[in-house]
């Protein structure tokens, strides 16, 4: 197997990552649903603190994106 | 058969001064919302027409934002939200017309607003607290011999701040751009494949799909850089532990 095999291989696999940003999100925000249908009013004071959650979670997903970004076109 | 990430190509229309289409959608996007505030703020009645109901819906909304995340404190940086807020949505949501550029899909953007938003909070933060902004780093309550590690965690996680906040955007923006040129181009790809041609709506309703999905995206980005901007604009101003 030649080096730019190995990139691409490499690049697929750092994917995987964002699967698993996808799994932190989906609980985020499967548990605010969970909870707000529980309690309905205090759903909206909560908004914001899901989609901070999330935000979080994905960003670290996007890092994965960027090291297959690297992999591809900077290595 | 055009690359999908052709789109994002830097075309200089007057190179003098280095004039790109990056600029010009910039201005475009500037155009819009100064444009769109004055035209909707103009004839101000008591009743609020359409125009001035969305411009006043868009001021409560952010102003709602920052009460809940920074407290009455930080009404100071509303002029720096709002502005943030209104030119990524507006970057964004020009983007998605067809045969646009769209300016957040460019991280030197995105870092640029990133690294305004840090530098702000560290200079506000050491000109409001001086020295004693440095216990942003120093966890309370920790027993002593775990505190050089946390310490080590905070300044780590300080620095990535602008790094996450920047990518976030841009890759959000130029993932969902590149996918919905992907799916334009499988349209075009199985119209012309023969026997298998009529299989080319399907792309064509996912492309659609994916341009609803777009429209949700962009407008939660600039939602999510706002707050999140709040939210880094709140250690500045309140430095608890």
């Amino acid at each position: 197997m030649d080096l730019s095999t190995l990139k691409f291989l490499g690049a697929g696999l750092a994917c995987l990552g964002m699967g698993l940003a996808a799994m932190g999100v989906g609980t985020i925000f499967g548990n605010y649903l969970s909870g707000a249908l529980r309690n309905p009013s205090a759903a909206d004071s909560q908004f914001a603190r899901a989609f901070i959650g999330a935000a979080l979670a994905e960003g670290l997903g996007i890092f994965c994106l960027v090291v297959a970004l690297i992999l591809l076109f900077v290595v | 058969m055009h690359s999908p990430i052709e789109q994002f190509e830097i075309k200089y229309f007057i190179p003098q001064i280095l004039f790109s289409n990056a600029s010009l959608f910039m201005v475009i996007a500037l155009a819009i919302i100064v444009g769109g505030l004055l035209l909707a703020t103009s004839k101000r009645s008591l009743v609020p027409g359409r125009a001035q109901a969305f411009a006043e819906g868009l001021h409560d909304f952010v102003l709602n934002m920052m009460n809940e995340t920074t407290g009455k404190d930080g009404m100071r940086f509303f002029p720096l939200v709002f502005s943030l807020f209104t030119f990524v949505l507006t970057a964004n949501l020009v983007g998605l017309i067809p045969y646009s550029f769209t300016v957040t899909s460019h991280l030197i953007v995105t870092f640029a607003l990133a690294v305004l938003v840090i530098g702000t909070v560290i200079v506000y933060g050491f000109m409001h607290h001086g020295a004693h902004f440095l216990h942003l780093f120093v966890p309370s309550g920790v027993p002593g011999w775990l505190l050089p590690f946390l310490v080590l965690i905070e300044i780590i996680s300080f620095i990535s701040r602008p790094i996450s906040l920047s990518l976030r955007l841009f890759a959000n923006m130029m993932a969902g751009h590149i996918a919905l040129k992907i799916f334009a181009g499988f349209v075009v790809m199985l119209g012309a494949s023969g026997f298998f041609a009529i299989l080319s709506p399907l792309p064509l309703v996912m492309a659609v799909a994916l341009m609803a999905l777009e429209l949700l995206v962009a407008c939660l980005q600039a939602y999510v850089f706002a707050i999140l901007t709040c939210i880094y604009l709140n250690d500045a101003l309140h430095i608890d532990h």
